[in-house]
């Protein structure tokens, strides 16, 4: 899930009003982008890139794509997904929030037997800084984000902008940044982010932004008490959030006792990793951990 | 979305399972009329939470007079914070075992879940903590849906070893049970559940499996989509800026504290919240204007400023997909037309901050702070000076 500049993309819904508005900033910033889709307007060009009538349609036509992103609404997303794999696609990035979850549970299926890896849903994208970035991200701004060794994690994409920026105000740079994504069941997990981030070459340390709801940074902690790498600090969104009440993220959620901040925390800090009171404090912690910086 | 018993029951009963006779009732003088149509009866509020029964929300009827008085104490009884409106009045049962079932979403295996207890009736949280031999978790293929002959392979170990059942045939028993769960899957599965539960699936006198309760929660998301079934469910209890926020798509909590929090994205929005409280302020409500929502910050600024109890106000942008010269053009509108008199403070980063930051200082003559902390910090002192 860390994205490469060789790797060819194609953006499903790339004739919309955000498809086209990212698609243009992912070329600028040297994503590869060499096709589109929409049913309506297939044989037609938008960005300067072939528009098709589905991702088979791309692939059958000599397209070659390795990831696919979806710029689609939420009631199309499993049809749009299903497609990318049914092409072949093994990397699919679904920025969409509000799918239904059966659609979703139904999507992550098609992932499982077709030995493919869905990003999100509701997922802001993925920056490799100096190279290319998929999604909605601010890559291009340089106070963001700068090529370094930091790889982050996040499950929301503000935040995520916010821990990123201030790990450049503290003068490091990005090895990569995974978005995640905010709901309930996701295809790529905390877990699964700091594996790939743990066997990263460019990578030196890793910064994991959570939030409540799930058990997805408790399972991360027990993985980052034996990683190669170390996880410089962690900060959990929602602390102060009340139970029962969804925040915002379909997965931001307290339910009894499962989700709490108090343990993720405990299960982080049990691993040796520093819980951050407030985001800003990232600086000190980069500026302790000894890897060298800009 | 809840959907109560009411609402949810007669799911079940249109898929095959068995659920007793009831008619719901909103006003206690329809109850008698029920009780001669249905005999010795139970009377349960219906309430979007559970426990109604310690709560003195469920009696026992035998006699119309006594279905009439039952009703009478139950309607506008408050059951956790939820004014009773309706009752069901449904067939008393003669139970002799009690089972547990449910399907829900699973995060852990991505897919969906199958839940069944032996230990039917109870708390199954607590079975989860103190007695998990007892219940069964099977997930489910979506793209296969469920195998019967492997559920009823999977509990009748269970039902074998709990003496409760010794005068069943567990085979027979477990066959009958995974040919209801295979059913609850169905109903589960058409109407886009969250979580569909049977608690408890009793065994009555006559032998037969019999829904005595049931939960369901529809997945908010599907909401679009189950058109015909929404109307049957209960919103979510909201207060009155609550309500406005969902009327605008936004989402807004009231948190009771004084310092107004204006963010982009849940994450961010939540983080904000949680710096306030850590700087020792109080968060007087959580609001985001991320994703589609960002072009709406006027709108969500007038709804918040409709709280007097807030004393200082920070908006904390982060851009990424939310353009932060948008959100920021918004809530300068929305500041220059209602004059407020309460302080601002601004922390304005990310996609087109530069513009936005311009924006400020050239409409409202102020600047945006270097850190979020920084604005935060200042935003919870005054918010303290004021209460002074």
């Amino acid at each position: 899930m860390i994205i490469r500049n060789h790797e060819k993309l194609l953006v499903q819904g790339i004739t919309g009003k955000q498809g086209s508005f990212w698609t243009d900033r992912m070329q600028a910033y040297g994503t590869q982008v060499v096709g589109g889709v929409n049913p309506k307007k297939a044989g037609t060009e938008c960005c300067g890139v072939p528009v098709f009538a589905s991702a088979q349609d791309a692939a059958s036509k000599g397209c070659e794509f390795d990831v696919s992103v979806l710029f689609i609404p939420p009631l199309g997303a499993k049809a749009a997904a299903s497609d990318a794999i049914a092409a072949g696609c093994k990397k699919v990035v679904c920025l969409t929030e509000h799918i239904p979850v059966r659609d979703v549970m139904y999507m992550m299926a098609e992932a499982r037997d077709n030995d493919a890896r869905i990003v999100g849903p509701n997922t802001a994208g993925l920056v490799t800084p100096g190279e290319c970035f998929v999604g909605f991200m601010p890559a291009f701004e340089s106070s963001i984000f700068q090529p370094g060794n930091i790889g982050i994690i996040s499950r929301s994409g503000s935040l995520g902008t916010l821990m990123c920026l201030n790990t450049v105000q503290a003068g490091f740079g990005q090895s990569a940044f995974v978005g995640i994504g905010g709901d309930p069941i996701i295809g790529t997990t905390t877990l699964d982010a700091l594996t790939a981030l743990d066997n990263d070459s460019k990578t030196e340390g890793v910064v994991i932004v959570g939030e409540i709801g799930g058990s997805m940074e408790e399972a991360a902690a027990e993985y980052a008490a034996t990683m190669k790498k170390p996880v410089i600090a962690a900060f959990i969104a929602g602390g102060s959030s009340p139970p029962g009440k969804k925040m915002g993220h379909a997965g931001a959620i307290v339910m009894g006792n499962r989700g709490t901040y108090q343990s993720k925390q405990k299960a982080l800090e049990k691993a040796g990793v520093e819980v951050l009171k407030t985001p800003s404090d990232i600086g000190a912690a980069l500026k302790a951990s000894g890897l060298s910086g800009l | 979305m809840n959907f109560e018993e009411f609402a949810a029951k007669p799911l079940l009963a249109a898929a095959g399972i068995r659920v007793p006779g009831s008619q719901l009732v909103k006003d206690a003088s329809d109850a008698g009329n029920a009780f001669g149509k249905l005999g010795p009866c139970v009377v349960k509020a219906q309430v979007p939470t559970g426990k109604r029964g310690k709560a003195g929300g469920i009696l026992a009827a035998n006699s119309a007079d006594e279905a009439q008085q039952a009703a009478a104490k139950i309607i506008g009884m408050s059951i956790a914070e939820h004014t009773v409106e309706k009752v069901l009045i449904e067939q008393q049962a003669s139970i002799a075992n009690e089972l547990y079932a449910a399907v829900l979403n699973d995060p852990a295996s991505k897919g969906p879940l199958i839940m069944f207890s032996d230990k039917g009736g109870m708390d199954i949280e607590e079975i989860a903590e103190n007695e998990p031999q007892h219940l069964l978790s099977l997930p489910v293929d979506i793209k296969a849906g469920p195998d019967k002959s492997q559920i009823a392979t999977a509990i009748e170990p269970l039902i074998a070893a709990n003496t409760d059942f010794k005068d069943y045939n567990a085979s027979d028993l477990a066959d009958a049970v995974a040919n209801t769960l295979v059913t609850l899957y169905r109903v589960y599965d058409d109407n886009d559940a969250e979580l569909l539960e049977i608690n408890p699936l009793a065994i009555l006198s006559d032998g037969e499996l019999t829904a005595l309760d049931c939960k369901f929660v529809m997945d908010d998301s599907a909401l679009v989509r189950q058109t015909e079934l929404t109307p049957q469910g209960t919103p979510e209890k909201l207060t009155g800026r609550e309500l406005d926020a969902s009327k605008l798509d936004l989402k807004y909590i009231d948190l009771g504290g004084n310092v107004g929090v204006l963010a982009n994205g849940a994450g961010l929005t939540m983080t904000t919240m949680d710096v306030v409280t850590h700087y020792g302020g109080k968060p007087a409500n959580f609001l985001e204007i991320g994703g589609e929502a960002y072009t709406k910050a006027t709108e969500a600024l007038k709804l918040m400023l409709g709280n007097d109890n807030i004393k200082s106000l920070v908006v904390n942008f982060c851009g990424a997909f939310a353009r932060t010269d948008v959100m920021t053009e918004g809530v300068v509108n929305a500041w220059l037309e209602l004059k407020p008199d309460i302080p601002i403070f601004f922390s304005i980063h990310g996609t087109g901050s530069e513009e936005a930051r311009q924006l400020l200082k050239d409409k409202l003559d102020m600047q945006s702070y270097d850190t979020m902390d920084q604005a935060i910090q200042a935003a919870v002192a005054a918010a303290g000076e004021r209460n002074a």
